[in-house]
């Protein structure tokens, strides 16, 4: 079926491709469609409900029927075979309905780009090209977006001249024109789909699809553009609408305009004779350039009793019988079209031999992404159809889109349209419209429905296989609303979002409901405009790159020395140093070991550290904290606790002063950054006055916890020049030092019991410092694990792991911590709520079950009985922390219990897969309660 | 282990190796000097440092000035600046500016690391993951920027040939990873 010459394909290079097991060929500038046409292929896809076979529809991506599997070189399912641009090595098979999806890793590259510019364009048909030609002319930075592989939208499948030239030539010259321009864009292969708040559009570019197995590995398969435009214009075509009538999906039955794309773009004839139905003067055309290229057409039929004169005189000299006021009342044919009946009234008539019927209904503007802006449609009954109302954004429609239909007046609308959207900047030229023809309009009113008594083959939608008598049976039912019609039937919810067959619907359940489409309305728009696959959408946010991965500067090294690592927030900390043949217990037991009768040194440095600097640091400090911190002296640290307005933990930390207006703050590792954001809040909204600043210096420093009877030892092997005995060097002080040679910041705290030291140097020297401290071969490093165990059997509680959100300090058996003597801070008025003194508050309490060698799992509930009662069950508590303990010689654990520190020596009880687990509640300070260790 | 080390050393070579072609050139500048400065832009005090400097505490938003002794002043907030400025430049001096009056002056020089991202192909490179308009009638030398790219927070400032990302130093080995990656068609 391919003509001798003509078309926009390249007859010197010939592709081969298998499509259902045969094998078969085309040429660069095919697509699957128009290759299948051409060699002779009918039936493309079966449909989905019904079975019944379906052909080539369309020329674009509006296509309902033709949906493929593409198998090789890479499954992917469900494209429309009019999109599909052919290459070398393809291998699809037709489909009926769900296609399937590769079960083996997408080998290809996927990325997205942020895009600007003062005018994008969308489309680069006539009314595309010449908007971007006036818009660039006027100085603007202008992105031209269009899905086709070359430019000249309808123009590639018509015969039409621009400027006295065939109009893809004229394509063609203009966008090489705008491309070497410096701020304009021409992005070819690229669908706008999504069209959001603030002229924020999103596009899907196929770079390398069409290259198929030949496709380079490094270039990203396909690209996705966030663009942000201060003007857009759509310049979007129209779609070409069907007429429901009887057998109006066999394959043969195609949009006129799709026909005349086949003869033109891509020199392919869809079929030998032909009947073309039509109810406006364009598919008129159609028919004669059919003719023209060798197409015997048997008649046109209009419903119109008065067509175009001109038109018909024309289709006469051809000696094409014209039968106006006339309908198709069915297409038959077995698996494909081989006859039209065609009448004055619905029923029966006149029976022509046919392998192909062009259809036209008339032309839908295409203004889904006018609707997606928020842009309001208006239906034109002189138009019979939707177009583009009251903007909401910064948009306008140009040519087609905008429901002007003919050549001179696209180019006309879309030249006027890029010099409004460039602005002051357009000069008096800018406006200046490409010429050409201007044909003959004759009046066309609207028309969707060729009546019959049985409507049961009238197809609405296509892909699925939604008729008029279904549509019938929706209303029947009492359904009004097009959206409950859609939702019913289904109509207009395949993935070709019912491009062809939305309007139609409306059409029908107007027809049916006794009212108008303008009354009705139609349904939404919504993104996207066609299918777009995940792996594009997901870009290179795949694996390593999926989520940041944040590292402290002795990474490297844990990583050397085999460290397991767990995810805290984004942070990777290590958890335990497993050796040759260990597990995690044995591991963390021998880290313990080091940590209580040696020493150990821990990669502290992810804690948050903030710079608190002013004169009234000290109060804006007292403010925060439950405990007073003004009174702290400068070469001191105190611990703190932060509430929240309602007395609840909210962070917790170290606070040390640096000098009489600056303090240095650690949050939690995973609270850092919401501390800070804590403190400017307060700062900024309540208390403006208080004069202080604060900075993060999280990273700025790393940080070296060094823990043990034996950590004064190495330390004082280290720093020479530092006084390290209790006397010289007291818990709870800083000092500054040269530790291993590198100028440091050593502060004595324990969050272990031990005697500790944490040493900060700027993380330059992180791994400098650390590496020196493992060079001494006294030194076990221990992980996030044993600092848990460590912590644990202090009855040190983690906020956020001990705590929820619902435990005050005093319920952590800190009541220490809490002032009463500052005048306020944040959630002391809550303290005196009666809430926060209930005696049934669930209080932080240690539990040791009764088998020593029985690891409670966190979360584990407490209960009071030893068989359980009917539930409701009355629930106690939770376990927050457990573990074995290697000072302790058995497991424990840590839980919220109601009323928990009257509880001490009580017997509960803990379900664990089935059986009640007795367990003894005890003082949450499990290990040395006199703190006799911290001084070594 | 006697040197100190900066967050993106171990991406040294893979970065000379991307900056081999013409597109491109990926570079970590390390241990230069970042002072964060807070202070009211009104007072004495911050003429006081801007003299120190050479070079005015710019007032206007997302705005930058670099002195004649290559160090850039970037606005990060109505009271905020980061001074960027050589190796070995002394944040003292500034500390010294301010005096006892109400300020703060922070070294912050290793919080961050500075990677260069410059050649023809940089803003290509970056608009793969920063969202804000690199066009150089937008957002030339004299601008800065406090966004993300791709998935972190970085303080990008403009130069000639291309630009600095300023990184915290925990994601800057991310950060070296997604640069080389999005560098893939820049590079070959």
């Amino acid at each position: 079926m391919r003509r001798e010459n003509g078309g926009r394909i390249d007859r010197s290079r010939t592709l081969r491709f298998r499509f259902d097991g045969q094998e078969y060929t085309g040429h660069p500038g095919d697509t699957l469609a128009s290759a299948l046409l051409a060699g002779g292929v009918r039936q493309i896809a079966t449909s989905v409900k019904l079975g019944r076979p379906r052909g080539v529809f369309s020329a674009g991506s509006e296509e309902p029927n033709a949906v493929v599997q593409i198998e090789e070189p890479f499954p992917e399912p469900m494209l429309p075979a009019t999109t599909v641009e052919l290459y070398d090595g393809l291998v699809a098979r037709s489909l009926a309905g769900q296609g399937r999806l590769a079960t083996e890793p997408d080998p290809a590259r996927y990325d997205a780009v942020h895009a600007h510019c003062d005018v994008l364009v969308v489309g680069a048909g006539p009314a595309g090209l010449a908007a971007a030609r006036a818009a660039a002319g006027a100085g603007a930075r202008v992105i031209l977006a269009d899905e086709q592989p070359e430019p000249g939208g309808a123009l590639l499948g018509s015969p039409d001249e621009v400027d006295g030239v065939p109009g893809a030539e004229w394509a063609a010259a203009t966008a090489a024109h705008l491309e070497g321009l410096p701020d304009v864009r021409v992005l070819r292969r690229t669908t706008v789909f999504g069209y959001y708040d603030d002229n924020y559009l999103v596009a899907v570019e196929r770079r390398t699809n069409h290259l198929g197995a030949a496709a380079p590995a490094h270039v990203a398969r396909e690209r996705v553009w966030r663009i942000r435009a201060r003007q857009v214009v759509l310049a979007t075509g129209a779609h070409e609408r069907p007429i429901a009538f009887a057998g109006n999906d066999l394959p043969g039955v195609m949009l006129a305009g799709a026909a005349r794309t086949y003869v033109h773009r891509y020199g392919v004839l869809p079929g030998r004779r032909a009947v073309v139905f039509t109810a406006n003067d364009s598919a008129y055309a159609a028919a004669l350039d059919l003719a023209e290229a060798g197409v015997e057409v048997a008649a046109i039929v209009d419903v119109r009793t008065a067509p175009g004169e001109r038109w018909a005189a024309r289709a006469r000299e051809r000696g094409i019988e014209l039968l106006a006021g006339h309908v198709v009342t069915a297409a038959r044919g077995d698996g494909q079209l081989s006859s039209v009946l065609v009448g004055a009234t619905g029923d029966g008539g006149r029976s022509i031999d046919a392998d192909l019927l062009l259809v036209s209904g008339g032309w839908n503007p295409v203004v889904h992404l006018f609707s997606q802006s928020g842009g309001t449609l208006r239906y034109d009954e002189a138009l019979g159809t939707l177009v583009p109302g009251a903007s909401r954004q910064a948009v306008q429609p140009a040519g087609a889109a905008g429901g002007v239909f003919t050549l001179p007046g696209c180019l006309a609308d879309g030249a006027a349209a890029g010099a409004r959207a460039a602005g002051p900047h357009a000069g008096p030229h800018a406006a200046e419209a490409p010429r050409a023809a201007e044909p003959e309009a004759t009046n066309a009113p609207a028309y969707w429905l060729v009546p019959a008594n049985d409507y049961s083959a009238h197809f609405v939608d296509l892909q699925r296989d939604v008729t008029v008598a279904d549509i019938h049976r929706a209303t029947g039912a009492g359904l009004r609303s097009v959206e409950h019609v859609k939702r019913y039937t289904t109509a207009g919810t395949a993935h070709d979002q019912g491009k062809t067959s939305g309007l139609l619907t409306s059409a029908v359940v107007a027809h049916a409901l006794g009212t108008s489409v303008a009354e009705l309305g139609t349904t939404t728009f919504r993104a996207p405009y066609l299918p777009v696959s995940f792996a594009a959408l997901a870009g290179r946010d795949r694996g390593a790159l999926h989520d940041p991965v944040r590292v402290t500067a002795l990474h490297e090294w844990h990583v050397a020395h085999g460290a397991l690592f767990e995810n805290v927030g984004q942070w990777k900390r290590p958890w335990y140093y497993p050796r040759p043949g260990e597990d995690m217990e044995t591991a963390v037991l021998r880290e313990c070991r080091a940590a209580r009768e040696s020493v150990a040194a821990m990669d502290a440095s992810t804690l948050g550290k903030i710079d608190v600097i002013g004169p009234d640091a000290g109060e804006f400090l007292d403010r925060l904290y439950t405990n007073l911190m003004s009174s702290l002296k400068v070469g001191s640290v105190r611990y703190g606790v932060m509430c929240r307005p309602d007395g609840m933990v909210l962070d917790d930390g170290t606070v040390i002063r640096l000098a009489d207006d600056h303090f240095l703050v650690t949050t939690t590792t995973g609270n850092a950054a919401m501390v800070l954001d804590w403190m400017e809040e307060w700062l900024q909204t309540e208390w403006p006055s208080l004069r202080v600043h604060c900075t993060s210096v999280t990273e700025q420093w790393a940080t070296v916890a060094l823990v043990g009877p034996r950590s004064r030892e190495v330390l004082a092997g280290l720093a020479p020049g530092l006084a390290v005995s209790a006397a010289d060097f007291p818990f709870m002080t800083w000092r500054e030092a040269d530790v291993a040679g590198i100028p440091a910041r050593v502060c004595r705290i324990s969050f272990s019991g031990e005697l500790a030291f944490e040493i900060n140097v700027t993380s330059w020297d992180g791994l400098r410092l650390w590496t020196a401290i493992m060079d001494t071969g006294l030194v076990t490093p221990y992980g996030t694990e044993t600092m848990h165990v460590l912590r644990a059997e202090k009855g040190y509680p983690i906020v956020g792991q001990d705590t929820d959100g619902t435990v005050t300090p005093h319920d952590l058996g800190m009541s220490w911590v809490v002032s009463k003597k500052k005048p306020d801070f944040i959630g002391k008025r809550s303290f005196t709520r009666a809430d926060t003194s209930r005696a049934d508050r669930k209080q932080l309490v240690g539990l040791l079950p009764e088998d020593p060698g029985f690891l409670l799992p966190e979360g584990t509930h407490l209960v009071s009985t030893a068989t359980l009662p009917e539930p409701p069950v009355p629930m106690l508590g939770h376990v927050t922390s457990s573990y074995r303990s290697a000072a302790l010689g058995r497991t424990f654990a840590l839980a919220l219990v109601k009323g928990g520190q009257g509880r001490v020596g009580e017997r509960l009880y803990a379900p664990v897969a089935g059986t009640l687990v007795p367990v003894t509640v005890t003082s949450h300070v499990l290990y040395d309660p006199e703190g006799a260790r911290r001084d070594g | 282990m006697a040197e100190r080390r900066s967050p993106a050393a171990a991406h040294a070579d893979r970065f000379e190796a991307a900056s081999r072609g013409e597109g491109l050139r990926l570079a970590e500048l390390p241990f230069l000097t970042h002072v964060n400065v807070r202070v009211d832009p009104a007072s004495p005090a911050a003429g006081d440092i801007a003299d120190v400097l050479g070079a005015p505490l710019p007032e206007e938003p997302c705005t930058a000035v670099t002195a004649a002794s290559d160090i850039t002043v970037a606005w990060l907030g109505p009271d905020e600046w980061l001074v960027v400025a050589p190796e070995g430049y002394q944040p003292e001096l500034l500390r010294k500016a301010l005096g006892e009056r109400h300020g703060s002056v922070v070294d912050v020089s290793a919080q961050r690391t500075t990677l260069l991202v410059a050649g023809p192909h940089a803003r290509d490179l970056l608009a793969h993951g920063c969202a804000l308009d690199l066009h150089p009638s937008v957002f030339g030398p004299g601008r800065c920027a406090q966004t993300t790219l791709a998935r972190a927070q970085v303080v990008l400032l403009p130069r000639q040939d291309g630009f600095l990302v300023l990184v915290r130093s925990s994601f800057a080995a991310y950060m070296a990873e997604w640069l080389l990656d999005a560098a893939t068609e820049y590079v070959t």
